[in-house]
């Protein structure tokens, strides 16, 4: 074998002094411009982070596709979920008259909305895809309020990072960045197909999420927390998904 | 050295087609294993833009499913192994992608492309192409040419799996990203809608399969150790050098 010249030496010690210095860098920017989900750590963490960010520097303001009514699937499937608890037969029974929604953690005024609060409150429609993790889709009209109406109302603090929604069932929670929840096209939606939203897909309150895949639309939603960090909801990684051992971000 | 003829000793394949090959066959066994346990989870495929178990499917592969909700006839559901089928499909798509593009930046810069895949001039004839599938039937071994470089069949076939195939797959599997069609509405609209990409996306990965098979099959034929070698060390034991 030749030994290494100098210039070699020199040449490589830079490549590898320049290749470190840029990582830094890279992270330090990455930490900064928000490009790093809770799920970051792992044997997976990797291909979830460069998925993130390049989502979030590509995708940051897009819309999701929205479809002319014609193409409003006559037979949407309503996937199945947990048995309903004893608290959501409750409301059902009652017809959802005391279903209230609580809106705290970092903002200005804690809110306690019923349905009337939120139909009150400016409503939008669109006619959206569900895409489902396993490979299956429909197509329906969504009536609600968007998130972002009711973050206002609250007076969301500029520090928060994401929201974090609790579905009635239990250990049923996700969370989503300030993009994903200011989004116009992120409800929370009351209505669906010219109807009230059915309690097979959600009703009487669901989070839709269009831009990414159906497990981030969570069902039966109770409560919104504003946060600056995930460390402390659950096991720090963002939702229930990834302790399930699906990916937090589920805009692919 | 000081050698006439310095054929003998120049690598079979670059250095770079060696590693991009290898990281390239990693990436694929991984996406197609975490591929067959995302489509076990809905082994229907649909065309269109929606699909789904109130609608009519375009085929079913007839294997139960890991979903309870999927009708398959079986009376059992698979174990679910989709989450980290997931996270290890995207994660090795990424490995393939920036594979991909380190081959295509290194494959021009030499003149790989150039001067070991594109078909040689008088070559480019269909019955070229003819005449070599003719030679494999006739079950006639490679001449030292072909030892050094890639015949007419091998050149194509390669061509087309790097510049149609896999871009390809690439495009049918971004196009059900919903966040990346947010931002690329064309990518999945052209390909008729959100199941036909999905389909798409499946046949596609057909077709590779059947070139690994066809591929490893020939490798089988002309020698596997000897191949396998050139394609890690670089190094090829030519038919003049075989006792």
């Amino acid at each position: 074998m030749k030994p290494i010249s100098r210039r070699k030496l020199i040449t490589t010690g830079l490549a590898a002094t320049a290749g470190v210095a840029g990582l830094a860098a890279a992270d330090r920017l990455a930490q900064r411009y928000g490009l790093i989900p809770p799920d970051h750590g792992g044997l997976f963490g990797a291909g979830e982070t460069l998925t993130y960010a390049a989502q979030r520097l590509l995708t940051a303001h897009s819309l999701a596709r929205e479809f002319p009514r014609s193409m409003i699937s006559k037979a949407p499937f309503a996937n199945e979920t947990a048995p309903p608890s004893d608290e959501f037969k409750r409301h059902q029974a009652a017809g959802f008259a005391d279903w209230r929604l609580a809106v705290d953690g970092m903002v200005a005024h804690p809110l306690s909305l019923s349905l009337a609060d939120l139909r009150s409150l400016p409503h939008r429609n669109q006619i959206t895809e569900v895409v489902c993790e396993e490979g299956w889709s429909y197509i329906a009209e969504w009536i609600g309020t968007p998130l972002s109406e009711v973050l206002k109302e609250a007076g969301v603090l500029p520090q928060a990072r994401y929201i974090v929604y609790f579905s009635i069932q239990k250990e049923w929670w996700e969370s989503i960045d300030m993009a994903d929840a200011l989004h116009p096209q992120t409800f929370l939606t009351l209505g669906m197909n010219d109807g009230d939203l059915p309690v097979g897909f959600g009703g009487p309150l669901r989070l839709r999420v269009p831009r990414q895949l159906g497990y981030k639309s969570v069902k039966y939603i109770v409560r919104l927390t504003a946060t600056d960090s995930m460390k402390d909801f659950g096991k720090g990684l963002g939702s229930a998904s990834p302790e399930g051992g699906y990916a937090w971000y589920a805009g692919i | 050295m000081a050698i006439s003829d310095p054929k003998p000793e120049s690598p079979r394949h670059a250095a770079f087609v060696r590693v991009t090959h290898w990281l390239t066959f990693f990436s694929f066994v991984a996406l197609l294993v975490t591929g067959a346990e995302i489509v076990i989870s809905h082994p229907r495929f649909y065309w269109g833009e929606t699909g789904n178990v109130n609608t009519r499917p375009l085929f079913t592969l007839h294997i139960p499913s890991s979903r309870g909700t999927v009708p398959t006839g079986y009376g059992y559901v698979m174990p679910d192994q989709n989450g980290w089928s997931r996270y290890l499909h995207f994660e090795t798509a990424w490995a393939l992608v920036v594979t991909g593009l380190a081959y295509g930046i290194a494959g021009l810069w030499t003149g790989h492309f150039r001067k070991n895949l594109v078909p040689e001039r008088g070559n480019r004839s269909w019955r070229a192409h003819w005449q070599r599938i003719a030679r494999y039937l006739r079950r006639r071994p490679p001449d030292a040419a072909e030892t050094r470089s890639y015949n007419v069949l091998q050149r194509t076939t390669y061509l087309v799996v790097i510049f149609a195939l896999f871009p390809l797959v690439i495009w049918t599997g971004l196009a059900l990203s919903p966040s990346f069609n947010s931002a690329f509405p064309a990518a999945v609209d052209v390909l008729g809608g959100r199941q036909s990409a999905r389909t798409l996306h499946f046949l596609v990965s057909c077709i590779l399969v059947l070139f690994l098979v066809v591929h490893v099959v020939m490798i089988a034929f002309s020698g596997f150790w000897n191949r396998m070698r050139a394609m890690i060390t670089g190094r090829v034991v030519l038919p003049e050098e075989r006792s």
